[in-house]
Parts: structure tokens; C-alpha cells; sequence
């Protein structure tokens, strides 16, 4: 196969824009998952269209926009969650379909505006990523880099036990509404490749992939961020090829990339239950990873 | 209290953890209505009571998890806002808070408890130090790089006992320790506290029976409907320690000073 599709400035500059969205996407998308909160993405994704619908209207750049219109509804959801009490997710909701209700009111507003323009937007497309779109995703990309990985303790800490990240002094609620920010900016990264509606498979399922491989956050994060740039850039290409939405393309691969690692997994996993019985000379292999045997060992090596 | 291994007047001045007409609401519910606890260098204070009697709430208004409506709350003298200085505190939380969605190693978790000691959350090899010896205090240095997944409830447990001490701490603050840890692990857990608290470490325990750490205990502060129920010595071991003959060896003690009776002294 030729790599004729690098001749064309436009793949050139979609090609840029996937290898971020397989960066970051999965960068933010693991601490997510790690919190519990799989699916803020696909909450941020339907607030992002009102700011799509908004930059028409005014005429100003849909994915500027959207960021800004996006890190809100991201500090309102951080909000909703501290002071919410029982009605949170009553308001999640609101906040969910008002930015989407938002986002096509205000681009049939617009003048020359319809939905089609926003579609684009919702499943993602090559052709219309602009030169101005690549500097935009660039920087927000580079954003998102430095603070998933700059942060990356500080972030696990407070992800993995929120209590116990206070008593090590860590400033708790700006690091979650960090976080919250940092997911907004990665949407708007991923909405012109993969598009809003979309967007959030590419956090979730690229970890969920690596999940079924590793034992270690740090590990979880390499595979996830290798999953994401190697499904984005296949997705692209094949978008390419066969004339299909990217969008579409690179979630269908993400999700299949799952599938093909839990079936790789269940292997791999007998064979490191087989070494950890070799390791160990009592027991039979499968009550190894069982601690309550375990726990009779370690008396002995204290 | 008075220990032997008290250095100077400065520390006995002030009490470690201090907490004075402390109240506190859940939703609308109050919790915590109006309780006083001190805590001075040194002592072992188990905090007892029913389910729903206050004692996690009141450990977690300690830590700032859980705001507090009226009264006032200091650590090693300061203004719990005001505090800083987060590597002199372990905490062990209730082990059901602790459970990420990602799979994370032993070590990665233990290393997440020296961030108070790390500046930006850079490790150095001092911190990777800490951890490892964190991880020999509780018997865990084998599974460093097992998923905690894997772990039973008391492995898990003892790798949540590393965490907070892996900082190195002078106060611990531990929410059930031994809620559904097994037999072994419990020996490890009362082992490496009772070391901790021969360093000279300060601990408030939050308990549902006094059980395998009992003779640790200084003192117990029971809780009943966010009331302070009783403040002074243990109460089941009262009895026991009433025995003639029944000589409680103080952990604070060195090996050559004489045992001291807890229960009069505290």
C-alpha cells in the first residue's frame, strides 16, 4: 500500500489531529474511569454543542467556542457534584440535554445555519479540519499532555481515594476540577476527528482494553494511549479509504480492540497464575492468588 | 498522660489532635452534636460506639472530609484550615473508600501516601525508600508489584497501613483497621501499631471492639448518638485489668523502666 494519502495538506492535517485525539483521549479518559465517572465525557460531549451552536451564531470559531462552553458545563458538573445533594443527577440531565438542545436552537438561529452543520461536529469529519482547527488542537492537546502526565500522582492519588488525597495535603477540589477542565479541553480536541457524540468511547474503551492486559496504573496508561493512537490513525486511514465516517471508524476499531485483548487476556492470565505456582512451592496454583493461603507464607518470611 | 519518653514541655503544652464542641450535619441529619476529644503526644485513644454513634464522621471532620457546623478543630496546635503540614498525619481510611476503577500496584498505592512529604509530587529516592520500608513494616514487600486487586481483605488492608506510613508520620488516624481482616493479618496490623506506637507515635483508632489491639488502647472515648458517652479508660478491659497479677506492660515504656498500670494513670 502507498502512503499516497500523506500527499493531500487536509490528511495531513486529520492524520495530526488523530494521533492527539489517541494521545490525549485516553490520557484523561483513564483517570475517569479510575473515579468512577466513565460516562462525564459523553456529558461534557452534549454541552460542547451549544458552544458548536453558539460560534455559528456569532460567527466565531465553533471549537474555541465549544471549549469555552465546555470547561463551564464541566465546572458546573464538579459543582453539581459537591453541593448537590439527592437531585445530582436530576441536574446532570438538564445540564445534558440543555447543551444539546442548545447547540441546534442556536445553530438554526444562525443565519445559513442548520443541522447539517452540526453534524460534522457530532460524528466527526476529515475533510473539514481547517488549518486554524490544527493550531486550536495543538495547543489544547499540549494542555492536556502536561497535565495528565505533569499531574500524574497528584491525579491518581485524588482518583483513587479522595479522602485519603486531603490528608496528604493535596488541594482536592481544584485537582477534580482540574481534572473536569482537562476532559472538556480533550473533547473539544477529539469533537472535529471523532465528534461529540463519540468522543467518549475513545476515554473509555482504550483503558477498558488495557485493563484487560495490565496490573499497574502506569502500564494501564502506556497501552491505553498506544490502543487510542493506533486506532485513531487506523480509523483515519480507513475513513480514507473506504469513504467512511472517521467518528464511526475509530470507535468500531477501539471496541474491537477490546474484544481481541479479553480474548488474549484469559491465556495470559493462566500463564502468570502458572509462573506464580512455580514461584511458590506449596499449594495448588489456582488457590495461589488466594491470600488466606498466602497469608501462612508470609508468617513465615516475617 | 505522662510518658517517659517525652523530650520536652513544649510537646506535652500542646495535644496533638484537639477537637472542642465539635458538631456536624449529613444532609439534615445531625451527627456530631457538640463533642470534645484531646489527644496528647503519645497516647493510643480508641474511639468506640455503635453504627451511626459519630465515630467516622468525627474522624472525618478531622481530616476536613466532612465540614463541621460549629466548634473547633486542631492539629498539632493549628487551625485544621490552616494546617499545613500533612507528613506528620497517616490516615487509614474505611477500606471500602478505597477502590479505583483502574488496576493499580501495591507499590503505586503506597507511593501515593508519601506525596505529603514529595514537593510537586516528585518522588526522589528517599520517597522510594519510604515506601519500600512502609511496605516491610506490614510484611507486604513481596507483592510490591501485585495488582491490589488480588489482595485479600487483609492484605489489602495491611498495603492501606503502608500508605499511611509511608510519610513517616508522628499522629496515625485509622478507621476500623481490623473490620474484615483475617486472622494473620490482624497479628501483622497489631505488630507493626505496636511498634509504631513504641516509636512514639500518636494514634486515634476509630473501633468496633477494642479485640486483638486492646492492650495498646491508653484510653477510650465512646460515642452515643454524636454524644461523648465516656472518656477515660478502656471499659471491657476493666475487668481483666482489674485482675490481681495482671501487669500491663506500657508499649511508650523502654525495656528497663518499670510496667505501668494504664488504667489508673490514663
Amino acid at each position: 500500500m502507498t502512503m499516497d494519502f500523506l500527499d493531500y495538506a487536509f490528511m495531513q492535517r486529520a492524520l495530526l489531529a488523530a494521533v492527539l485525539v489517541g494521545i490525549t483521549a485516553p490520557a484523561i479518559g483513564i483517570y475517569l474511569v479510575q473515579r468512577r465517572q466513565a460516562l462525564l465525557g459523553d456529558g461534557i460531549g452534549h454541552v460542547a454543542m451549544t458552544g458548536v451552536g453558539l460560534g455559528f451564531l456569532l460567527n466565531t470559531s465553533p471549537v474555541w467556542m465549544a471549549t469555552l462552553i465546555s470547561v463551564v458545563g464541566a465546572i458546573l458538573m464538579e459543582l453539581i457534584r459537591w453541593y448537590g445533594k439527592t437531585r445530582g443527577d436530576i441536574a446532570l440531565a438538564m445540564l445534558f440535554y440543555g447543551g444539546m438542545a442548545g447547540g441546534v436552537m442556536f445553530i438554526n438561529l444562525a443565519p445559513g445555519g442548520s443541522n447539517a452543520n452540526l453534524t460534522s461536529y457530532l460524528f466527526g469529519s476529515l475533510s473539514t479540519v481547517s488549518e486554524s482547527d490544527v493550531t486550536a488542537i495543538c495547543l489544547l492537546a499540549g494542555f492536556v499532555v502536561l497535565v495528565t502526565v505533569g499531574l500524574r500522582r497528584q491525579l491518581f492519588a485524588v482518583s483513587q481515594d479522595e479522602e485519603f488525597a486531603r490528608v496528604t495535603g493535596l488541594p482536592v477540589r481544584a485537582l477534580n476540577l482540574l481534572t473536569a477542565i482537562t476532559a472538556a479541553v480533550t473533547v473539544t480536541v477529539a469533537m472535529r476527528v471523532v465528534g461529540l457524540l463519540l468522543v467518549s468511547a475513545l476515554m473509555v474503551v482504550p483503558v477498558a482494553a488495557a485493563q484487560q492486559l495490565s496490573r499497574s496504573f502506569v502500564a494501564t496508561f502506556a497501552i491505553a494511549v498506544a490502543i487510542g493512537v493506533t486506532v485513531t490513525i487506523g480509523g483515519t486511514v480507513t475513513s480514507y479509504y473506504q469513504d467512511v465516517p472517521p467518528g464511526a471508524t475509530i470507535v468500531l476499531l477501539t471496541i474491537g480492540a477490546f474484544l481481541v485483548l479479553t480474548a488474549v487476556a484469559a491465556p495470559v492470565a493462566r500463564r502468570r497464575a502458572r509462573a506464580a505456582a512455580a514461584a511458590r512451592p506449596a499449594g495448588d496454583p489456582a488457590e495461589c492468588a488466594i491470600p488466606a493461603t498466602r497469608g501462612a507464607g508470609d508468617e513465615v518470611g516475617v | 498522660m505522662i510518658h517517659p519518653m517525652i523530650s520536652t514541655e513544649d510537646d506535652m503544652a500542646e495535644p496533638v489532635i484537639s477537637l472542642r464542641g465539635v458538631s456536624a450535619e449529613l444532609g439534615s441529619r445531625p451527627v456530631l452534636r457538640g463533642i470534645d476529644l484531646t489527644v496528647h503526644r503519645g497516647e493510643v485513644v480508641a474511639l468506640l460506639g455503635a453504627n451511626g454513634s459519630g465515630k467516622s464522621t468525627a474522624i472525618r471532620t478531622l481530616i476536613g472530609q466532612v465540614p463541621v457546623s460549629a466548634g473547633e478543630i486542631e492539629l498539632f496546635g493549628t487551625e485544621r484550615a490552616r494546617f499545613r503540614d500533612w507528613g506528620r498525619v497517616g490516615y487509614v481510611p474505611q477500606r471500602t473508600t478505597a477502590a479505583g476503577g483502574v488496576p493499580a500496584t501495591v507499590t503505586e498505592i503506597v507511593a501515593s501516601g508519601r506525596l505529603s512529604r514529595a514537593r510537586f509530587g516528585v518522588l526522589r529516592k528517599a520517597d522510594h525508600a519510604a515506601v519500600r520500608r512502609a511496605l516491610e513494616l506490614v510484611g507486604m514487600a513481596d507483592r510490591a508489584k501485585d495488582s491490589v486487586n488480588e489482595l485479600s481483605g487483609g492484605q489489602h488492608q495491611r498495603v492501606l497501613i503502608a500508605r499511611a506510613l509511608a510519610p513517616e508520620p508522628e499522629l496515625l488516624i485509622m478507621d476500623e483497621p481490623m473490620a474484615g481482616v483475617d486472622l494473620a493479618s490482624q497479628e501483622v496490623l497489631a505488630r507493626t501499631l505496636r511498634e509504631q506506637v513504641a516509636a512514639g507515635a500518636t494514634v486515634l483508632l476509630v473501633l468496633h471492639e477494642l479485640g486483638p489491639l486492646e492492650p495498646l488502647i491508653d484510653r477510650a472515648v465512646v460515642l452515643r448518638d454524636g454524644c461523648v458517652l465516656h472518656d477515660g479508660p478502656p471499659p471491657k478491659a476493666l475487668g481483666q485489668h482489674a485482675l490481681p497479677g495482671h501487669d500491663h506492660v506500657h508499649p511508650h515504656a523502654s525495656a528497663d523502666t518499670e510496667p505501668v498500670r494504664t488504667g489508673l494513670l490514663s
